[in-house]
C-alpha cells in the first residue's frame, strides 16, 4: 500500500455518466488484485474534504491502472472536468480482493451499474470459456462497451430496466434462468452493485448453495481500517458484529454479511 | 540561511514529547494501521481509539458523512475492549518510540475507574485521556463531560486508580467550557485536551430522513477549527495545566495558531484521512517555521498571543 501523487494519463467518457479514467503508479498497478480499491482525492482542497473509494478496473502496461466511475455527486463530478496531466493523490491497493477461481467451473460474474469496474478486472484473471458476464443496467445509453476498457468476452448477457438492450428486466433473472436451464452444474458468483441487487444474489445463492462472493461499499472516511466509519454487519452470532469493509473487505463471501441488517 | 537547529520537544508536565504533534484518538487508530504508510515515531506522540471496559460493537451504519469542509461521525465509540487492547494491540504499541496515550472512556464512573485500574503498571503507555463526552447511564444519558460536577468525578475516580498522568479531553457542546476546565484542573487532572465533536446532524432532502443512522453526529474537520481555537483561547486563560489543542488542524499554519493560543501540543484528527502523512508534514513545517525565524525552541512560540490587533493589517503566510 502506498499513498502518492498520480498523473492521469486519460480521463474519459465511456457511456452516460460514466468516465474511465486512467492513472499512472507503478506501485499501485503492480500490486493491485481485482477487488481491491483506491481511495483518491479529487482535488487539492477541503471542500470536498474526504477522499473518494474507486475500484480498480484494470491496469494497463506495467504502470498505469484504470478506475471507471459514475457521476453521481460533487466529488465525481469534480473528478471528470480533471485533464490529462493533473496529479490526484491516490492511496492504495487497500482491502481484500476477490478469490479468483481455479479454471475448470463455471465463474459468473454479475454486474449492477458501475459495479462492473471490479468485475472487469477480475474477468482478466479468468479464462474466458469458465465465464460468463451479466450486466445489469438502466438503460442503453448507460451500457459500457467492456471493449472500451480492453476487455473482450464472448458470453455477456445484458439486463436493461427499459428493456432498451438484452433482457427487459433485471439482471438476477439473468442468474435465475440460468440456474434453471444449467440443472446440477456447479458455479461460482462473483457480484458487485447496488446493495438490493446483491441482496436478491446472495438469497439465491445461499439457497441453491452456489458459492458467492460480493464487493459492497459503505461510506468511508480513512480506507486504512482506522476510523470504523465502514461498517456492515456480520451474519455470525460470535465473534466481531460488525466488519469494516475497507479491510475485511470489500469483498465478502455472500454468506458472511447479515443481509437482514441491510 | 540560519544554521541553527530549532528544538520542538515541548513537556506536558513530565510527560516528555518530541515534538507538539500528536494524533487524535478516533482518527489513527491503534497506530498500526498507518504504519505502512508513515514512519510513526517521528510523530510527538498518537492518542489511540478510546478504549472501553468491555468491547463495543458501535453504532449502525451509515455512521459518516461528509458535510462543507468536515465531517460529522457517529461511530459509537466502536472498540476492541481493554483485555483485546491489552493483548492484541498493546505489545505492538510497546515496540515505538514516541508516546503512547490511551484514550479511554466509561459509561459510568465504575466504568471509567476500571479501564484506569486497567492500564495501571502497564508499561508503554505514557499517558490516560479521558473522553468525558460519554453518556452517563446512571444519569439518564446526560453526557459527563457537560457538567463541571460530573466532570470532576469522572476525573477524581481515575486519578485515583491511575498510576499515569491523566488528561481530561473536554467536550464543546457545553454552555461555558472554562467552568468545566477549571472543574477538572481542580479534580487533579494533568492536563485538558480539547476540543472533542461538536454535535451536528445532515438530512437527505430527497428521502427526507437523517443521513446518520444515529441521527446526530458529531462534527469535525477544518470547519470547527475557529471554534475549537477560541475554546483552547479561554480554557488557557482559565486554568493553569497544560492544554492540548484540538480540532480541525490540516496544516502547521493551523497548528501555529493553536501554539500561540497557548496549547502544548496538539492533536491531528479528521485530517489523517485526508492525507495519511500530514502530522509529519506538521512537524516539518513547524521546524522550518522557527528554523527561518531563528526560534530556538517551539516553547518560545507557545501562549505568545498579543492582544493588541495591528491596525495596519494582518500579518500574511510567507512560506
Ligand atoms: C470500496 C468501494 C469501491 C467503489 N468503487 C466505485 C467504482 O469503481 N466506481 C464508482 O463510480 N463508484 C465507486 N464507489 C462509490 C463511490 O465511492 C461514490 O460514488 C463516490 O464517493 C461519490 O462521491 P461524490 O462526491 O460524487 O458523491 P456525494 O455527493 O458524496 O454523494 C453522492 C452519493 O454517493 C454516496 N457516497 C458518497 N460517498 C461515498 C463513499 N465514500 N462510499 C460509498 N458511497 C458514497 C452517497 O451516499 C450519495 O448517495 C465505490 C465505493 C466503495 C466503498
Ligand atoms: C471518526 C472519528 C472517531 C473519533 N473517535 C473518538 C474517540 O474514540 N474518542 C475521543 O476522545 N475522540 C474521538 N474523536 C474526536 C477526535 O479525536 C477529535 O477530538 C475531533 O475529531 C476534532 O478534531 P479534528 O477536527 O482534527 O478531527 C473521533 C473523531 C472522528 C472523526
Ligand atoms: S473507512 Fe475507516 S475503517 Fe473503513
Amino acid at each position: 500500500m502506498i499513498e502518492q501523487e498520480s498523473e492521469v494519463i486519460f480521463n474519459k467518457k465511456v457511456a452516460d455518466g460514466t468516465f474511465l479514467m486512467g492513472l499512472r503508479s507503478y506501485e499501485i498497478s503492480s500490486g493491485a488484485k481485482p477487488g481491491q480499491f483506491v481511495m483518491l482525492r479529487v482535488r487539492q482542497s477541503f471542500d470536498p474534504l474526504l477522499r473518494r473509494p474507486f475500484s480498480i478496473c484494470g491496469t494497463r502496461e506495467d504502470d498505469i491502472f484504470l478506475i471507471l466511475y459514475r457521476l453521481v455527486g460533487r466529488g465525481t463530478t469534480i473528478l471528470s472536468h480533471v485533464g490529462e496531466g493533473t496529479k490526484l493523490s491516490v492511496t492504495g491497493p487497500l482491502g481484500k480482493g476477490f478469490d479468483i477461481p481455479k479454471p475448470g467451473r463455471k465463474s459468473l460474474l454479475i454486474a449492477g451499474g458501475i459495479g462492473i469496474a471490479p468485475l472487469i478486472f477480475l474477468a482478466r484473471k479468468i479464462k474466458m470459456i469458465d465465464l460468463i458476464f451479466m450486466a445489469g443496467y438502466g438503460s442503453l445509453k448507460e451500457v459500457i462497451d467492456l471493449e472500451s476498457a480492453g476487455l473482450k468476452v464472448p458470453d455477456i448477457r445484458i439486463a436493461t430496466d427499459d428493456g432498451t438492450l438484452g433482457h427487459k428486466g433485471l439482471v438476477t433473472d439473468l442468474l435465475e434462468s440460468y440456474m434453471t436451464m444449467s440443472g446440477n452444474e456447479m458455479f461460482k458468483v462473483f457480484s458487485c452493485g447496488p446493495l438490493h441487487m446483491l441482496k436478491r444474489i446472495a438469497a439465491i445463492t445461499i439457497n441453491s448453495g452456489a458459492e458467492c462472493q460480493v464487493s459492497l461499499e459503505a461510506s468511508m472516511a480513512c480506507g486504512l481500517g482506522a476510523c470504523q466509519s465502514c461498517a456492515v454487519k456480520s451474519s455470525s452470532d460470535q465473534g466481531m458484529v460488525y466488519y469494516h469493509v475497507c479491510r475485511d473487505g470489500p469483498v465478502f463471501p455472500a454468506k458472511s454479511i447479515d443481509w437482514k441488517s441491510i | 540561511m540560519t544554521s541553527i537547529n530549532s528544538d520542538l520537544s515541548v513537556k506536558i508536565g513530565t510527560l516528555e514529547l518530541k515534538n507538539p504533534v500528536l494524533t487524535a484518538s478516533g482518527t489513527f487508530g491503534y497506530g498500526s494501521e498507518f504504519s505502512s504508510l508513515i514512519d510513526i515515531n517521528k510523530l510527538g506522540g498518537i492518542v489511540v481509539k478510546g478504549i472501553s471496559l468491555r468491547p463495543r460493537a458501535g453504532n449502525p451504519p451509515p455512521r459518516i458523512v461528509e458535510t462543507h469542509c468536515g465531517m460529522l461521525n457517529a461511530i459509537g465509540l466502536a472498540n476492541i475492549g481493554l483485555e483485546n487492547f491489552l493483548k492484541e494491540k498493546l505489545p505492538w504499541l510497546q515496540s515505538l518510540s514516541t508516546a503512547v496515550i490511551v484514550n479511554i472512556y466509561g459509561h459510568s464512573i465504575e466504568e471509567y475507574a476500571a479501564v484506569a485500574a486497567g492500564l495501571k503498571g502497564v508499561e508503554g503507555v505514557s499517558a490516560i485521556e479521558i473522553n468525558i463526552s460519554c453518556p452517563n447511564v446512571e444519569c439518564g444519558g446526560m453526557v459527563f463531560g457537560t457538567d463541571p460536577k460530573t466532570s470532576a468525578r469522572v476525573t477524581e475516580a481515575v486519578l485515583k486508580e491511575s498510576d499515569k498522568p491523566v488528561i481530561v479531553k473536554l467536550s464543546p457542546n457545553v454552555t461555558d467550557i472554562r467552568a468545566i476546565a477549571i472543574s477538572v484542573e481542580k479534580a487533579g487532572a494533568y492536563a485538558i485536551s480539547l476540543i472533542n465533536t461538536l454535535t451536528g446532524m445532515a438530512i437527505d432532502v430527497e428521502k427526507r430522513v437523517p443521513k446518520l443512522a444515529n441521527i446526530t453526529g458529531g462534527l469535525s474537520g477544518p470547519a470547527i477549527r475557529p471554534v475549537a481555537l477560541y475554546m483552547v483561547y479561554q480554557v488557557v486563560k482559565a486554568v493553569k495545566i497544560p492544554v492540548i489543542g484540538i480540532g480541525g488542524i490540516m496544516n502547521y499554519w493551523d497548528a501555529l495558531e493553536f501554539l500561540i493560543a497557548g496549547a502544548r501540543a496538539i492533536q491531528v484528527g479528521t485530517a489523517n484521512f485526508v492525507e495519511p502523512d500530514v502530522s509529519l508534514d506538521i512537524i516539518e513545517g513547524l521546524k522550518r517555521f522557527c528554523m527561518d525565524r531563528e526560534i530556538i525552541s517551539i516553547d518560545d512560540i507557545i501562549g505568545t498571543l498579543n492582544e493588541k490587533v495591528d491596525p495596519g493589517g494582518q500579518g500574511t503566510r510567507t512560506n
